[in-house]
């Protein structure tokens, strides 16, 4: 399964390995039957954006992956483990996905260091001063080295969505899972942060992105899947996806959204 | 040339400083004391009144008052007698505290305050081991310090015990101990296990429906009646554990106003780290909600000091019940207005350090309003 070498995408392999499998997952909110029988399997190295107007249950099937949300029926299997109500599972799968969120949730109270180095060493057991030398490296690499020492209310709402990513990455986690990443971002703030995604990407992380930023997925994306009404409509190679959508809803949403 | 009248190219207007009518102290005083007529009116009214007022309390309490003698034909100039707390004043901090004894509530005392207080602030070196200290050495050393028993020491019975000592030892293990009862009450309020939820609501809505004096006079009353025969709970001991557990009630509301102010994301980013519930709480969503809720908290604490007082219904002379039985005493008959007086400001010096170090407090832990 290898990239068209044809278009400015970019080339990465994706391994046979799968790391997140779904089949007929169901899920309701009371009454609201919000996820209907998602079968998904993603590979190591794939990059998926999913899309969808809101309330189609994009954001909860990815919270379903980690946890944050339950599913009532069907098997979820994250890098080989499944998603049951065993908090050990729960806790080993927490370990190796990261998630980046909307409102970026970094922890007011802590610095920017001691944000990203919070789980390291209370999850992963590791030393403080080694926590904070990989805190460090996934600062620069998200290029804020120099506000470590800050805390998350002195700085503009791009830089916050970068150290949460830089927190996340701190776990050394084998899947990125991205919650409408930059949708609580002023425009100019924007393109920073999809930098640093695309950037990611190009690492070979398994990622996961529910976002309506359409020249990200064109990009960066493997795969892109379109949701209504809690189903999986249609999922393609982004070329096919935006040039030749199938289903008249994918159609009508792709008009809406490319047409302002 | 008037700067407020130079124009400037767009783009390069430089940031000029505010004029005169904005700042001052002539402005502060238009602004907040005489913008308008009916502001101005409430002014000069107020001046008035402070005018009549201020002197004869100042005249009272320091000109006219009587410091030197020691018995009541000493006040003779009409204004307080403060002879009568000098005379009385090691009663009413020690209580019947033997006299040849009290070196050793002075020594708890002094200790407590000397690492108290440098472990208040942060730049305070070795903060963590004071605080270690405090909260579990000292309160082994206190008791043996105070109650005795050993090391030589004469056992003192806490019935002797009284005055500002008695006041100091109720509101302080009510203080440590009712704030962390407190957060595992709120914690249990909010769990989603039904048994422990219900426990707590049980726990919460009993003590904070009951008034403390009912608390403290069937900690003394009614409780031995139950007790089997011969075994005897201290009264000072009883009280303590009601005070301690009526205030954990309160303060488990008050942490639960700060864990619902809490957004939802900040549970969901810690919990998607892997944290476990205990380290979701104790990194995260406590250290957040606690400095929130400060407020509440130490208003929880003054209420709790005062309160303190209450124990004089079950037989215990705290400060202010000291004073007042003092007040009666036909010697002094007639000043127990210089006794309640002195009686407020001493109250009112703790409860007032308390409030300011809160402010303290909060500022310091004030890292912007982020989310």
């Amino acid at each position: 399964m290898t990239e068209d070498a044809a278009s400015s995408k970019l080339e990465l392999t994706v391994s046979d390995e799968i790391m997140i499998q779904l089949i007929n997952v169901h899920k309701w909110y009371g009454q609201f039957h919000v996820l209907k029988d998602i079968d998904l399997t993603v590979h190591k190295g794939e990059r998926i954006v999913i899309c969808g107007p809101s309330g189609s249950g994009k954001s909860t099937l990815i919270r379903c992956l980690n946890r944050l949300e339950e599913h009532q029926r069907g098997q979820i299997i994250v890098d080989s483990v499944e998603l049951t109500g065993d908090l050990k599972h729960i806790e080993k799968i927490r370990r190796e996905v990261g998630m980046v969120f909307q409102h970026f949730n970094l922890f007011p109270h802590l610095t920017v260091l001691e944000n990203c180095t919070l789980a390291p060493i209370w999850v992963r057991k590791m030393p403080k001063r080694e926590a904070e030398e990989v805190a460090m490296q996934y600062l620069e690499r998200v290029k804020i080295p120099e506000q470590a020492g800050k805390f998350p209310g002195q700085l503009s709402g791009g830089q916050q969505q970068r150290v949460a990513i830089a927190r996340s990455l701190c776990m050394s986690p084998k899947i990125m899972l991205f919650d409408e990443p930059t949708s609580a971002l002023d425009p100019e703030m924007i393109k920073e942060v999809l930098d640093v995604m695309v950037e990611l990407a190009g690492s070979g992380m398994t990622m996961l992105c529910v976002t309506h930023e359409m020249g990200f997925a064109k990009t960066v994306a493997n795969r892109v899947i379109f949701m209504d009404g809690g189903e999986i409509i249609e999922q393609n190679q982004p070329e096919e996806f935006f040039n030749n959508p199938q289903s008249e809803r994918t159609k009508l949403f792709l008009s809406q959204i490319l047409s302002h | 040339m008037n700067p407020a009248n130079q124009t400037y190219e767009p783009g390069t207007h430089p940031d000029l400083p505010p004029p005169s009518s904005a700042v001052g102290a002539i402005a502060w005083m238009r602004q907040h004391l005489f913008s308008g007529p009916w502001n101005t009116i409430l002014t000069l009214l107020a001046a008035y009144l402070l005018i009549l007022v201020i002197p004869p309390i100042i005249r009272w309490v320091f000109v006219d008052a009587n410091l030197s003698g020691d018995t009541r034909e000493a006040c003779t100039s009409g204004g307080a007698c403060w002879v009568f707390i000098k005379v009385r004043f090691a009663q009413f901090m020690y209580g019947f505290y033997p006299i040849e004894e009290r070196w050793r509530v002075d020594l708890t005392f002094i200790v407590f305050f000397a690492v108290l207080i440098p472990m208040m602030f942060e730049r305070m070196p070795g903060r963590k081991w004071l605080t270690v200290f405090l909260l579990f050495i000292f309160p082994i050393i206190a008791f043996f310090l105070l109650y005795g028993g050993s090391f030589g020491l004469a056992v003192v019975e806490t019935p002797k015990w009284g005055g500002l000592m008695l006041t100091l030892v109720i509101a302080v293990i009510g203080i440590v101990a009712s704030l962390p009862i407190g957060v595992v009450l709120a914690l249990g309020r909010r769990s989603n296990m039904p048994i422990v939820r219900t426990i707590c609501v049980i726990f919460i809505e009993f003590w904070r429906g009951v008034p403390l004096i009912t608390v403290l006079f069937m900690a003394s009353v009614m409780f031995p009646l139950f007790m089997p025969e011969g075994a005897n709970f201290d009264k000072l001991l009883r009280a303590l554990i009601g005070v301690m557990l009526f205030s954990a009630a309160y303060m488990a509301e008050v942490i639960r106003g700060g864990l619902q102010a809490i957004p939802k994301g900040q549970y969901e980013a810690a919990e998607a780290m892997g944290l476990g519930y205990w380290r979701v709480m104790g990194l995260v969503i406590l250290p957040q909600a606690l400095k929130m809720v400060i407020p509440g908290i130490v208003n929880t604490f003054i209420g709790l000091f005062k309160d303190t007082t209450l124990v004089l219904i079950i037989g215990l002379f705290d400060f202010l019940g000291i004073v007042q039985a003092a007040a009666t005493d036909p010697k002094w008959l007639g000043y127990s207005v210089e006794g309640y007086v002195f009686c407020a400001f001493v109250y009112w010096v703790f409860c007032f350090s308390m409030s300011r170090y809160s402010m303290y407090l909060e500022r310091k832990l004030d890292t912007g309003h982020a989310r």
